[in-house]
């Protein structure tokens, strides 16, 4: 599971709207490869608005997105998930019938070649080629830990065992760009910290840009390199941690409202 | 998933593999043989119905993968089968085909009609999708009656030559265990291995979450068409099967009510698995036989006239009830037992 190859990001004048509500306003930014960008912004603000239209799963309006220069704004999400753009969910959306393991390799499907009927005999080939990707997914089940849930079936899985199925699935359709959509939430402490320490491996093993959603400011400070603010569907600020921290715009943004994340703020 | 107690997988290879140990190898090899000289050893009676069940599960196994697995809800399955054995026959008697010249067009045929009615599964899911196959339980049978009866027989019954294997007739039902039971056997050997493999796996993950599956590279539509395909196979070559083990075809065979008895018999079984599916199938046939004979029975208590509806109410009425009460005390079926039944002998003494 190599792919130490450099990917570009670049989102240009994006908009999105879903009737009367404007969920995403001409917003730009970019992220260069080996980099954890956080998008953070009060509820409603868009983030996962952002994350939809970068894995296809809604449509802007307006705007492009390039992946190393390509517009992929028209693309199917299964052309996209076969450029190597993957991705967590908010609400976890597991395949909850199948055992934690299948869930992985469900996601190394784009890579697994052989036809239904190849499927059907399983012998020499469709089996050589399950092997080899159960073993690549055997990697990624190691290095989240993963080894004593494998057989489980999703749905009898504890919620923070879930977001790290939710994760192994997204890590095995070896990703060139990343999308974690607050993958800590409602987690405690511990198991937030195990989730950090995760997120920097896969960034240090594989050398992709992550677009990470969270509230949590603590944890946006410790591992992003890039912070992008939203509010209200507009870009507030964009910057390393420390200059985000200080803009008058996010502080204004973040105090001037009643959000359950503007304590989280102070406390950074 | 539970595993025989002991046996650890050092290799990914044993790993992936459905028989694991040697008493399991050795227990298949015998079941397998075994079904050889089952002719020899049961009644006229009992074959017929072997037969007859063999047949179901073939048909059954399709609308699994098609309903249990991929998630889509079909009512048309009699109809399918309907297909296959009504190209069989004008194969056969019309165009002069053998049995098996005829067998592959017959199920191809079924399986691209069907293949046409997932169609609407583009835009459609679950009860509105359900009554887009309702239409095909209605048109397919409506068509074989009136489009070209001369070539059907219409709602006449219509019978067919004995298929011949290497030059010998394959008259009496001992005959077409040998060819039903191959076909069943293969079916159910294809089956398991189409479900853990990579088809399987989307299949799952288009049913539990198709979003997230889109989103995760599985390109949703072609996979529903391919259940639907495989789903409407499957039902030609039982419909093929079906037409050779009756000697004759009469539309009556592929109603309605047929298709809703398969979806009864995957639910008993358990949705989305194999042997859940072959013992649902076995189970609801047991149960049909078992009304056939407590029909008269009870009837034998009432006046005439009272007695007559209750033998011909009491087959609906059981499979009604029973198909409640595994819905609400054991929806996942009769598969569910099984692996509780397996697991407790594996570990016998120390289960509890
Ligand atoms: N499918 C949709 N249909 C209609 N409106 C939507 C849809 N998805 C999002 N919105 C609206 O777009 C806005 C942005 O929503 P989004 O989910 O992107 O926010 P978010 O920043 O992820 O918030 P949270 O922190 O609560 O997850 C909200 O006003 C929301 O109501
Ligand atoms: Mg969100």
């Amino acid at each position: 599971m190599s792919s130490a190859n450099s990917t570009s990001i670049q989102v240009k004048n994006l908009s999105l709207s879903f009737g009367k509500v404007q969920a995403l306003q001409d917003i730009s930014f970019s992220i260069a490869s080996n980099r954890i960008l956080a998008l953070i912004g009060p509820n409603g603000a868009g983030k996962t608005s952002m994350l939809n239209c970068i894995s296809g799963f809604y449509h802007p309006q307006k705007g492009e997105i390039l992946f190393n220069g390509q517009d992929i704004s028209k693309l199917s999400p299964s052309k996209r998930a076969k450029l190597g753009i993957s991705r967590t969910f908010q609400n976890i959306e597991l395949y909850t019938g199948l055992t934690a393991l299948d869930n992985l390799m469900a996601a190394r499907h784009v890579y697994i070649k052989y036809g239904p009927l190849g499927g059907s005999f399983f012998f020499g080939r469709a089996r050589q080629e399950e092997i080899k990707n159960r073993r690549v997914v055997e990697e990624i089940i190691d290095l989240l830990e993963m080894e004593n849930i494998r057989y489980q079936v999703v749905e009898s899985l504890a919620y923070g065992l879930r977001k790290r199925v939710d994760l192994g699935r997204a890590l095995s359709l070896e990703p060139k760009l990343l999308l974690l959509d607050e993958p800590m939430a409602g987690m405690n402490v511990e198991e937030k910290e195990d989730m950090a320490r995760f997120i920097l491996d896969i960034q240090e093993l594989k050398k992709i840009p992550i677009i990470i959603v969270e509230h949590d400011m603590g944890v946006i400070m410790d591992i992003s390199q890039q912070v992008v603010v939203l509010d209200f569907g507009c870009k507030l600020a964009d910057g390393t941690p420390a200059e985000v921290k200080n803009d008058e715009k996010v502080i204004q943004a973040y105090l001037g409202k009643e959000t359950s994340s503007n304590q989280e703020t102070d406390q950074s | 998933m539970w595993r025989p107690c002991g046996v650890l997988d050092d290799t990914y290879e044993k790993d992936i593999a459905i028989i694991r140990t040697r008493p399991q190898w050795i227990i298949t090899g015998l079941s397998l043989f075994s079904l050889i000289f089952l002719p020899m050893m049961v009644s006229g009676y009992v074959l017929t119905t072997i037969n007859l069940t063999a047949v179901c599960i073939i048909s059954a196994l399709g609308l699994n993968v098609l309903t249990g697995l991929t998630g889509q809800i079909s009512l048309g399955q009699g109809a399918f089968m309907g297909v296959g054995g009504y190209s069989m026959m004008v194969l056969m008697n019309h165009f002069g085909f053998s049995f098996w010249l005829a067998l592959p067009f017959s199920v191809l045929n079924a399986g691209f009609l069907g293949l046409l009615f997932g169609l609407p599964s583009l835009r459609i899911k679950g009860f509105y999708l359900a009554m887009a196959t309702l239409a095909a339980q209605f048109m397919i049978p409506w068509a074989i009656i009136y489009i070209r009866p001369d070539l059907t027989g219409g709602t006449s019954t219509v019978s067919i030559q004995a298929p011949s294997f290497f030059g010998i007739s394959l008259t009496t039902q001992s005959h077409i265990y040998y060819v039903i039971m191959f076909f069943t056997v293969l079916i159910i050997f294809l089956v398991r291995n189409l479900a853990r493999s990579k088809i399987g796996r989307a299949f799952v993950a288009i049913r539990d979450n198709d979003l997230a599956a889109e989103i995760m590279g599985v390109e949703i539509f072609s996979y529903k068409l391919l259940s639907f395909f495989i789903c409407s196979l499957l039902a030609g070559l039982a419909g093929c099967l079906w037409v050779i083990w009756m000697g004759a075809i009469n539309v009556d065979s592929f109603t309605l009510h047929e298709s809703i008895w398969y979806l009864g018999m995957i639910i008993v079984g358990g949705l989305g698995s194999i042997p859940g599916t072959i013992f649902g199938v076995i189970f609801i046939r047991a149960l049909e036989l078992f009304a056939q004979f407590l029909g008269p029975l009870i009837a034998s208590y009432f006046p005439d006239a009272i007695g007559a509806s209750i033998k011909n109410g009491i087959s609906p009425f059981i499979f009604g009830l029973v198909i409640l009460l595994f819905l609400v005390y054991e929806p996942r079926g009769l598969a569910h037992r099984w692996e509780i039944t397996k697991h407790f002998y594996r570990r016998w003494p120390f289960s509890f």
